[in-house]
């Protein structure tokens, strides 16, 4: 009988952050070319994780990769802390790297995020870790694996402007709305997982690394800091992002974005900010919207 | 000797093996700025397989193919980059396959078919696009309010038709054509090579086209190869050719063509 299993059930020990060490060093060496060829799919041999795919697999794997000790974590969902996914991951890290967690975006060090990115400005000691179900910008468009090699090898992207002609047609403006296709350093074409475009402007010349883990795709990139992003787009129909209408029926911030959320079944409804700890650090600091308590 | 005398497209001893079996054997021809050519003979006689190793799709066990670039420049076809290559296929060449769905991409609307190739150009403004690709729908007689319909809501003759337009929109100098008219009936033919005859003689267009019609390349062509077993067995001005086959296979397929 061995020390680990007095008092009947065994005790189960993690390596730090669930990982074993050569996967990590895999993953570190799919993420250091990943930063030196900005933009670039980086296949890597992802582990199965305590998690089905869609949950960020990828984006896990990613961040108990990057992740030391003296680490804060922070992980969002759809911008907010206090979601399933969100709540389910960080306690993964604090069960497995018993690293620091926080909800608070200035405190980060490590930010694991899922289709957003964080309103408050981000700085250069931060990491942004996204969640990626499909790394593939032209996937929709070209099924084949070995052709959209072919494409991105040769810089032939006119097909994904096909993709923003179509939105053109079909609805008079470019109605695609989030994965909203960007190039990256000039050279690379990227979807940028499913964030909301409105978000896009934000990866431009970011101060914080920004890393995207695929787990089903076994795909990981990167931008490095202060790097290049453009959102593509037609000399006639330009870049647009999202508008509201109205600021943060609690915090009564304008430039956030807003999530619609619906109050009654006689069709009231107040738009939120998407980005809870924004909200509440805005509230705490005495800002309020018009349904604000 | 005037630029328009020399060749476009050169093949100096092609021959492509399938393992033991045999593609194409020692194909050498040459086609000229204008000119249709046209490459007959029965099914599995080694057509496509050659279309295939002359537009690069294919490569050959052994021989070459070269062509004469913009710069004039007669350049063998395998000492390009892909890159170059590709740029090659979607810039300076046509290929107009026999099944639409191969050529066209079919859930993109028929003005994203025709504007593909010159967004791959580098076109970034919608309103040029759409222009261009509105007057090319007209020049293969597709209605300008079918710009927004999926191919998948077109008939078979007005798929090949986009293909053409599709193909056409660069200005490209020489045309693959695989079959172009097959599986369209009789009428739908005679329209669609009609037109074609009229945009090959108003843009001066070289085209390889492969076929087991002698009607259409009877119609179409200025000179044909006949092919049998992977190797050309005649070769001459079409009509001279239909008229007058001087081998015993060319014969028998001439006097194989239906008279009604």
């Amino acid at each position: 009988m061995s020390a680990s299993d007095v008092g009947g059930m065994p005790q189960i020990t993690y390596n730090f952050a669930y990982l074993d060490e050569q996967t990590k060093r895999m993953i570190r060496r799919a993420i250091l070319k990943a930063i030196a060829v900005p933009g670039y799919q980086v296949p890597f041999a992802a582990r199965e994780m305590p998690m089905p795919y869609g949950w960020g697999t990828g984006g896990v794997q990613v961040t108990a990769a990057v992740l030391g000790r003296d680490d804060v974590l922070k992980v969002i969902d759809q911008g907010a802390d206090d979601t399933t996914n969100a709540v389910a991951i960080r306690g993964f890290f604090e069960k497995t790297a018993r690293v620091a967690t926080t909800t608070s975006t200035t405190e980060a060090t490590v930010i694991q995020t899922r289709h957003r990115i964080p309103e408050t400005k981000l700085r250069e000691d931060q990491i942004l870790v996204y969640q990626v179900p499909i790394p593939e910008p032209l996937r929709f468009l070209e099924p084949r694996e070995t052709e959209t090699r072919q494409l991105h090898a040769l810089a032939e992207y006119g097909l994904m402007h096909v993709k923003l002609y179509e939105d053109i047609a079909r609805h008079g403006h470019i109605a695609t709305t989030y994965a909203y296709p960007v190039e990256v350093a000039g050279r690379y074409v990227m979807d940028p997982s499913p964030i909301p475009k409105f978000d896009n402007p934000k990866m431009d010349d970011s101060p914080a690394l920004q890393l995207f883990g695929a787990g089903r795709e076994k795909r990981i990139y990167a931008i490095p800091p202060h790097t290049k992003v453009r959102s593509l787009d037609f000399e006639d129909h330009p870049f647009k992002v999202q508008r509201f209408a109205k600021p943060c029926a609690l915090c009564g911030a304008t430039g956030a974005y807003l999530d619609e959320v619906i109050l009654d079944d006689k069709g009231g409804r107040m738009f939120v900010c998407s980005d809870t700890d924004f909200c509440n650090t805005r509230q705490e600091e005495g800002h309020r919207g018009e349904m604000g308590a | 000797m005037t630029a328009t005398e020399q060749p476009l497209l050169v093949a100096e001893g092609l021959s492509k093996n399938y393992g033991a079996r045999i593609g194409c054997r020692d194909v050498s021809l040459e086609v000229y700025p204008g000119e249709v050519l046209a490459v007959v003979g029965e099914s599995g006689s080694g057509k496509s397989t050659l279309l295939s190793l002359l537009s690069t799709e294919l490569a050959p066990t052994s021989g070459r193919v070269s062509y004469r670039l913009r710069d004039g420049a007669l350049t063998d076809l395998a000492s390009l980059g892909a890159a170059e290559r590709r740029l090659l296929m979607r810039t300076d060449w046509g290929f107009v396959r026999q099944n639409p769905a191969e050529g066209l991409r079919m859930a993109v609307s028929a003005g994203g078919n025709v504007g593909e190739r010159l967004m791959a150009v580098g076109w970034r403004h919608y309103g040029n696009i759409r222009e261009e690709a509105l007057d090319w729908l007209g020049r293969v007689e597709i209605a300008g309010d079918r710009i927004d319909d999926d191919p998948r809501a077109f008939s078979g003759g007005m798929r090949q038709r986009l293909q053409i337009a599709r193909n056409l929109v660069t200005r490209p100098r020489l045309v693959f054509m695989d079959e172009p008219t097959g599986g369209l009936d009789v009428s739908v033919q005679a329209r669609l090579l009609d037109l074609i005859r009229g945009l090959v003689t108003d843009l001066g267009l070289a085209v390889i086209i492969v076929t087991h019609d002698l009607a259409v390349a009877r119609l179409l062509s200025h000179r044909m190869v006949v092919m049998r077993q992977g190797r050309v067995i005649e070769t001459g001005i079409t009509d001279q050719v239909l008229d007058d086959p001087r081998e015993p296979y060319t014969q028998l397929l001439v006097s194989s063509v239906l008279a009604v």
